[in-house]
């Protein structure tokens, strides 16, 4: 059973990523979207949090809201991967079941 | 006012205000016509005022409220046009208003 | 028109495109730029997020406002303020920042940047000095 889990709420705003990557279980992949991606880029003070998950998750920020808010993949925690709408739609169709963390 | 105006044979929606509905259907017909609904024909002069705000609107994505538009105005066409004596004797019913009208721009932005 | 002057802070906190606040808020600042009033724009928290140069919204589908923000200087608001600490938390700096000219027509005198980053205290000293704080 594996699950795509999607944030699209800031970090520093909403406890959605908190708890996302609490519950996500080992494997599972997580999406961040619109105001989540914030929590994908270097130097925050959630960085470690994300790092740590990325030690036994897969995850992904998506493109078009990276640029949206002016920050280009170089600034990127190292190992989250960049996928476009398409991306996002294939991530949804490969997994089991979607969780929005709203 | 109607909720289309017709430019050369062709319908574009306008809202309650007279405003184009939609920013992008916008040609240069579009301000003859609204200019000769409010009786006035356009000069060069005109054309200047409106073909500024579309560059404004292009650049800063709003249309300037009026002492704004005054001062960028006599910044970019020189002081003897940044003034708002000027710009009310090309445009009577309101320099930003009824130029944002006829370059297809939105409602401006602060005019009070 | 009031003879009193006011002191308006409008305070900026949320981050631009997920929430329509960011938008309103620029709004409001612009049409209440009219009253003469003595008016600062104050960005905390997600709110710093609002001045990221390099914004391009067109794989989005959205309103790309950021260059907006440019205008304020044109708009006579001249006090725009960042908490440096809700930078660093995010991991940015001042250079990440658009910069915001300010110029004076009649005189020429100009400001190449108006965004002042300052400190936590400094915020709260400006909130006391407020008559009036509006809230997005």
């Amino acid at each position: 059973m594996s699950i795509l889990h999607t944030v699209n709420k800031s970090p520093f705003e909403r406890n959605a990523l908190e708890s996302c990557l609490k519950f996500a279980t080992d494997g599972a992949a997580v999406l961040l979207f619109e105001d989540g991606i914030y929590a994908a880029l270097k130097g925050t003070r959630v960085e470690s949090h994300v790092s740590e998950a990325l030690g036994r998750l897969k995850v992904y920020a998506l493109g078009p809201d990276l640029q949206a808010r002016g920050f280009a993949e170089t600034r990127l925690i190292e190992g989250v991967c960049v996928v476009d709408y398409a991306g996002f739609v294939d991530l949804a169709a490969e997994h089991d079941q979607v969780q929005a963390w709203l | 006012m109607s909720d289309t105006i017709e430019v050369d044979g062709k319908q574009f929606a306008v809202d309650e205000e007279g405003y184009l509905a939609n920013l992008n259907d916008w040609v240069p017909g579009v301000a003859n016509v609204m200019a000769a609904q409010d009786n006035l024909e356009l000069t060069d002069e005109h054309w200047d005022i409106i073909n500024f705000l579309r560059e404004y609107y292009e650049e800063y994505q709003i249309a300037p409220a009026v002492r704004v538009l005054t001062k960028a105005v006599g910044k970019k066409l020189g002081k003897d046009k940044g003034n708002s004596k000027y710009l009310y004797s090309l445009f009577p019913y309101g320099p930003a208003k009824q130029a944002c009208r006829f370059a297809g721009l939105p409602k401006p932005t602060g005019c009070v | 028109m009031s003879e009193v002057v006011k002191k308006f802070m409008y305070l900026n906190r949320k981050a631009p495109y997920g929430t329509i606040y960011a938008w309103e808020a620029l709004e409001v600042v612009l049409i209440g730029a009219a009253f003469d009033q003595d008016v600062s724009v104050m960005f905390l928290d997600d709110g710093v997020y609002q001045l990221t140069k390099g914004q391009d919204t067109k794989a989005i589908g959205v309103k790309n406002f950021s260059a907006t923000y440019r205008t304020l200087g044109d708009y006579e608001v001249k006090k725009i303020y960042v908490d440096r600490a809700s930078l660093e938390a995010r991991g940015l700096s001042p250079d990440d920042l658009v910069e915001i000219a300010w110029e004076d027509f009649e005189t020429e005198e100009e400001i190449e940047n108006i965004v002042e980053v300052i400190d936590s205290a400094r915020v709260s000293e400006l909130m006391n000095e407020s008559d009036a704080i509006f809230s997005f």
